[in-house]
C-alpha cells in the first residue's frame, strides 16, 4: 500500500522545509523525508561531545529573506546580531569591521572603505531583488521571463551611467584587483578577501569573487547575527511552521530512488523499501545527487546529464569545532569581543596563497579561518562557564589528492589549532574535545555532493539564467513533475530560504495553471 | 571508453594490397582517416556490379563501437529513438541518434552480436557524444574500427557467390539478420545489411584475415561477375534506395553553428523510428513537442521529368519559381536501373506530400554555357528501388 500526497519534498534541509511549508499553506497535502534523524539539513545544532553543541556546518545567519520570515510569520531568536568582524593581527592590533565603517585604518582607508560598502550594498541589493525572483530563461518568448530581463535590464541601468558601469565591470572581477586598488591595509584586504570567497573552491584572484561577495552581502545588507541555539533552532521553527500549515514531516527515511514512470514522477522510495505516491517532487538534495543517483541517468537525457555531472561542486570549506575550558586569551581583545566575528586572514595574499595548494589538491598549510564563540552569549550551547567555538576554515579541498582519512584530517585540525594558537597562545591548553568535518564529512553527513555549501560553485556560469545548468534554471527540472529547491538552485546557498520559496511559488504557479 | 592509438598521415585498409591491384583510376578520396576510393576503373561499371552482379565495397572505415555492460541495452534505448528491446541478439536495427533538442547526430546501424554485446556503426565519428551519454551507465564503449576489416558484398549474385565460401546458415538469414560462422579457423560475422537496398550481405572479420577473405571472395565471385567498386557507385545505389548520408541529407547536429540548419529524424522522414512508447529518450521531449507543433521541414523523394540531373537544385512549389523556394535538393542521380531522374531533397512543410508536384530549377552547362530548366518533379513515397529479391529468404541462386 502506497499513501499518495499532493507533493514529497526529499530533504528537510532549510530550503525544503521553507517549500514545504508555503506549499502546505496553499493547501497541498505534503510529505517531507529527510534522511538524517534531525530536520535542518547542514542547518543543524549537533552535540559535537557531550555537554557542547553548535551549529554543525552553517553557523552564521546573515541571509534569512524578509519574504521567508514575514509568509511564515517566523521570528527566529537570535543570541546576536550585527556582530562586527575583528581581523586579527599578530601584533594586536585588530581591525573592526562593521557595514559601513572601519576602526584601526588609515582616514583615507576609512573613508574608502565607507565608500566602497555604499556602492556594494547599492549592487547587493540590486541583486537581492533577483535573489527572490524565478530567474528568466533566454531566448523564449515566455512573457514573464521577458518582463524579468527587462526588469534587469532596466534596473541595472537605472544605477545610472557611472554606476550601470561599475557594476559591469565589477561583476565578473575578482575581489584581489579591487581591494588593491582601493585599500592600503593589508589586513582590511585580507578580511575582504576573505568574505568574497567563504565556501567556495576560489581565491580573491579568481574571476567573480566580487559577485560572490556581493551575493553573501545582498542577503541582510551584510548584517550577520548568531541564532539562539545554533542554526538548528532555525530549522526548528521553520519545521514547526511547516508542521503548522500541515506538512508531514519524517525523519531517518533516507530515500533511495525517485521513481519515475514513462517520464514523470510518481513518488519516492525509501532506503527501506516504502513508496510514497506524488506527481510532483521537489528535491532539496544537491542537483547532482537528485539527477544522478535518485532519479538515474537513464531518465534525463545526455546532454543535460553531461551538464548536471559537469557541475562544479567541489567543497573547499571545512568545519572546526573546539570544545573549551574557558576562552583563550588573544592579545588586544576585549571580552566582549568573543561575541563578535573573528577572521584570520593577514592580507590579500594569504588567503590567495592558503587558496594556491587547493587547487593542486592539498590542504592550506596557513588556512583562512572565521571564527564565533556562540556560547559566549548563548549558554545553552556550553556547560557553565566553558565555551565552544565553531570556525569555517579554509582551504580543505573535496578531492584531497592524498585522500580523506582520519590522519590526513587530524593533521589538518592540527594545521588549524596551530594557525589559531598563533594570535590565541593557549587555545591549545583550552581545548577538552574538537571535531573537524572536511568537506568529505559533510558530504557524508549533510549528503551534499562534493560537501560544497552551495551545492554547485557560485560562478558566473553557474549563476542566475544557468543555475544549476541550463535546463533546470526554473526550477522544474526535465522531469515531468520534479522540482530542485535546494542550494544548487537558483540563488544559491547560505540560510536564506530564497530558494525554497522561489520554488514552491514556480510550483503553486503551476497548480494554478493546470 | 577505450581507445586506441591515434595515427598520423594516410591509413590503408587490410584490403589495400587487394584493391590496389584492381584500381586504374587513381582516384581516392579520405574517409575517416583512411583511403577509400572513389571509383576503381570506371563507376558506371561499377554500379552496374551492384544492380546485376556481385559488389564488393570496402567498409572498414565506417566508424564502428562495441557497446557492452550490464546497463548496455538500457544506453543504447536512451541513445537512439527505436526501442532497441526488440531488437534481439543476432538481429540488426537501423537507427537514428538526436541530441537533446531532437535533431539527428547521425544514423547508423546496431548489431546485436550476442546478448548483451552490441556494435554501433555509422559514417561519422562519435566518441564525444556516446562518451558523453555514457555518464551514469555501466557500459564499456570500445573504438574498433581498426580492429575489424569489413566488406559489403552485395547485389543478385551475392548470395550465390557466398554459398560458395560453405557459410552455415547463410540460406536462413533473414534481412537485418546476422550470424557467426567459421572462415579458416576466425571467426566470420555475416549480416545481411547494405547501403544498396539490394541483396546483399556485409562481412566482419579478424584484420589479419582480410585478405584470405578477399581472395576466397573473388575466386568464389569469378563465374557471378564480382568487382569491385568505389563510393561513386555506392553513393548512386544508396540514393535509388532512398537511404540518407550525413553531409548530404543532414548534418550532424553535434558539428552545426547556425541554428535551424539540422534535422529532427520526424524532418527525414524516420517517424516510424521514433518510438514515443519509450519512456525517455534522447530528444524525446523535443520531438514530442515537434509532432505536437509540426515540423518545419520534410524529405521528399523525388521523380523528376527529363534526364538532366538536379544536384543541388533549388525546389520550387510552381513552374515560374515566383515567390521564394521551398527547399533544395540533397542528393541527385540519373538512376540507369530505374530509368529516372532521382533526387533527395528537403522541402518546408506543409509542402512535399507524396503524391505532389513540385518544380525544381536545374542548371546544366553545355560547352561552357549555362541552360536553366524548370523540371516538374513528383513526390514519391516509396523507395525507388526495391527489388523482391532484397526481402527474399532464401534468397534465390543467379
Amino acid at each position: 500500500m502506497t499513501d499518495k500526497y499532493d507533493a514529497i519534498v526529499v530533504g528537510a534541509g532549510h530550503n525544503g522545509l521553507v517549500c514545504s511549508a508555503l506549499l502546505a499553506k496553499a493547501g497541498m497535502n505534503v510529505l517531507v523525508l529527510e534522511a538524517n534523524a534531525q530536520v535542518g539539513g547542514a542547518a543543524v545544532t549537533r552535540e559535537f561531545t557531550e555537554g557542547y553543541s553548535t551549529s554543525a556546518c552553517a553557523h552564521l545567519l546573515y541571509q534569512l529573506q524578509p519574504e521567508v520570515r514575514k509568509e511564515l510569520k517566523l521570528s527566529p531568536q537570535l543570541a546576536t546580531e550585527d556582530m562586527s568582524t575583528i581581523a586579527l593581527a599578530e601584533s594586536g592590533q585588530h581591525l573592526r569591521i562593521t557595514a559601513d565603517s572601519v576602526e584601526g585604518v588609515s582616514d583615507e582607508d576609512a573613508e574608502q572603505y565607507r565608500r566602497f560598502r555604499k556602492r556594494m550594498t547599492r549592487f547587493a541589493d540590486l541583486l537581492r531583488t533577483y535573489l527572490n525572483k524565478r530567474p528568466p530563461r533566454l531566448g523564449t518568448k515566455n512573457f514573464k521571463d521577458m518582463l524579468t530581463l527587462a526588469q534587469l535590464g532596466f534596473d541595472i541601468r537605472r544605477l545610472g551611467k557611472e554606476e550601470m558601469q561599475e557594476f559591469l565591470r565589477l561583476i565578473g572581477m575578482n575581489m584581489h584587483d579591487e581591494v588593491t586598488e582601493r585599500f592600503e591595509s593589508p589586513l582590511l584586504k585580507g578580511a575582504i578577501s576573505l568574505d568574497s570567497v567563504l565556501g567556495t573552491h576560489l581565491g580573491p584572484r579568481s574571476p567573480n569573487t566580487i559577485m560572490t561577495y556581493l551575493y553573501r552581502q545582498a542577503g541582510d545588507h551584510g548584517r550577520v547575527a548568531v541564532p539562539q541555539g545554533g542554526m538548528g533552532s532555525v530549522s526548528e521553527e521553520l519545521a514547526h511552521a511547516a508542521r503548522g500549515a500541515g506538512a508531514t514531516i519524517r525523519t531517518s527515511m533516507p530515500v533511495k530512488r525517485i521513481v519515475i514512470d514513462n517520464g514523470r514522477v510518481t513518488g519516492v522510495e525509501t532506503e527501506g523499501g516504502e513508496v510514497f505516491s506524488s506527481y510532483t517532487v521537489i528535491s532539496n538534495a544537491d542537483p547532482k545527487r537528485t539527477v544522478m543517483e535518485l532519479v538515474g541517468a537513464k531518465h534525463v537525457e545526455t546532454g543535460f546529464g553531461r551538464r548536471i555531472h559537469h557541475l562544479r561542486a567541489r567543497g573547499n570549506a571545512a568545519k572546526l569545532h573546539l570544545a573549551l575550558d574557558g576562552l583563550p586569551t588573544i592579545e588586544g581583545l576585549n571580552k566582549k569581543d568573543f561575541g563578535e566575528r573573528i577572521v584570520i586572514a593577514g592580507d590579500e595574499h594569504y588567503v590567495e596563497r592558503a587558496f594556491n595548494p587547493a587547487k593542486y589538491g592539498e590542504c592550506s598549510s596557513e588556512p583562512v579561518v572565521e571564527m564565533t564563540f556562540p556560547s559566549f552569549r548563548d549558554e545553552s550551547l556550553a556547560p557553565t562557564g566553558k565555551h565552544v567555538m565553531s570556525a569555517v576554515v579554509q582551504y580543505a579541498p573535496y578531492n584531497l589528492k592524498a585522500g580523506w582519512d582520519d590522519a590526513a584530517r587530524e593533521a589538518f585540525k592540527q594545521t588549524v589549532i596551530k594557525t589559531i594558537a598563533k594570535y590565541a597562545p593557549d587555545i591549545e591548553q583550552r581545548i577538552s574535545a574538537s571535531e573537524l568535518l572536511t568537506p568529505a564529512d559533510i558530504e557524508r553527513e549533510f549528503h551534499i555532493t562534493g560537501g560544497h555549501w552551495h551545492h554547485a560553485e557560485l560562478t558566473l556560469d553557474q549563476f542566475l539564467f544557468v543555475r544549476p545548468v541550463n535546463g533546470a534554471a526554473q526550477y522544474a527540472l526535465p522531469v515531468d513533475g520534479l522540482f530542485l529547491c535546494g542550494a544548487g538552485a537558483h540563488p544559491g546557498g547560505g540560510v536564506s530560504g530564497a530558494a525554497g520559496r522561489n520554488a514552491a511559488r514556480t510550483i503553486l504557479r503551476r497548480e494554478k495553471a493546470a | 571508453m577505450k581507445q586506441g592509438p591515434v595515427h598520423q598521415g594516410r591509413l590503408k585498409s587490410p584490403f589495400f594490397s587487394r584493391l590496389e591491384k584492381l584500381d586504374f583510376v587513381n582516384e581516392w578520396h579520405e574517409w575517416k582517416g583512411y583511403s577509400s576510393a572513389d571509383q576503381l576503373y570506371c563507376s558506371d561499371t561499377e554500379y552496374f556490379a551492384i544492380r546485376n552482379a556481385t559488389a564488393v565495397f570496402d567498409l572498414t572505415p565506417m566508424t564502428k563501437y562495441r557497446i557492452t555492460g550490464p546497463d548496455a541495452l538500457d544506453y543504447l534505448n536512451r541513445l537512439v529513438t527505436r526501442d532497441m528491446a526488440k531488437v534481439r541478439p543476432g538481429r540488426v536495427a537501423y537507427a537514428v541518434w538526436c541530441d537533446d533538442n531532437g535533431q539527428v547526430i547521425d544514423d547508423g546501424t546496431i548489431f546485436h552480436l550476442r546478448e548483451g554485446e552490441y556494435r554501433l556503426c555509422s559514417q561519422e565519428r562519435h566518441s564525444a557524444w556516446l562518451q558523453a551519454a555514457a555518464i551514469g551507465f555501466d557500459v564499456t564503449i570500445t573504438h574498433e574500427t581498426e580492429d575489424v576489416a569489413a566488406l559489403a558484398v552485395q547485389g543478385p549474385t551475392s548470395y550465390s557467390v557466398l554459398s560458395k565460401l560453405n557459410l552455415d546458415g547463410l540460406g536462413e538469414l533473414k534481412p537485418f539478420g546476422l550470424m557467426h560462422c567459421d572462415f579458416q579457423g576466425t571467426e566470420l560475422m555475416v549480416s545481411r545489411t547494405g547501403f544498396t537496398g539490394d541483396l546483399g550481405y556485409e562481412l566482419w572479420i579478424d584484420p589479419d584475415k582480410a585478405e584470405a577473405l578477399w581472395d576466397a571472395l573473388f575466386e568464389a565471385g569469378e563465374l557471378h561477375g564480382i568487382r569491385a567498386i568505389g563510393t561513386t557507385a555506392l553513393d548512386m545505389a544508396r540514393i535509388e534506395a532512398g537511404y540518407l548520408a550525413a553531409y548530404e541529407e543532414f548534418l550532424p547536429a553535434d558539428e552545426t553553428v547556425r541554428t535551424g540548419v539540422s534535422r529532427s529524424p520526424l524532418e527525414l522522414g524516420l517517424d516510424w523510428l521514433v518510438d514515443f512508447k519509450k519512456p525517455n529518450f534522447n530528444g524525446r521531449r523535443a520531438l514530442a513537442e515537434e509532432k505536437r507543433k509540426g515540423s518545419v521541414w520534410r524529405l521528399v523523394k523525388l521523380d523528376i521529368e527529363g534526364n538532366k540531373e538536379a544536384h543541388h537544385s533549388y525546389i520550387f512549389s510552381n513552374a515560374k519559381a515566383s515567390g521564394s523556394n521551398i527547399g533544395f535538393v540533397t542528393s541527385a542521380v540519373w538512376s540507369p536501373v530505374c530509368k529516372q531522374n532521382i533526387a533527395l531533397g528537403t522541402v518546408k512543410t506543409p509542402h512535399g506530400k507524396p503524391g505532389d508536384t513540385v518544380w525544381v530549377e536545374i542548371y546544366y552547362q553545355r560547352e561552357m554555357h549555362w541552360n536553366r530548366k524548370m523540371a516538374k518533379a513528383t513526390v514519391v513515397d516509396k523507395p525507388f528501388w526495391f527489388p523482391p529479391r532484397r526481402g527474399a529468404t532464401p534468397p534465390g541462386p543467379y
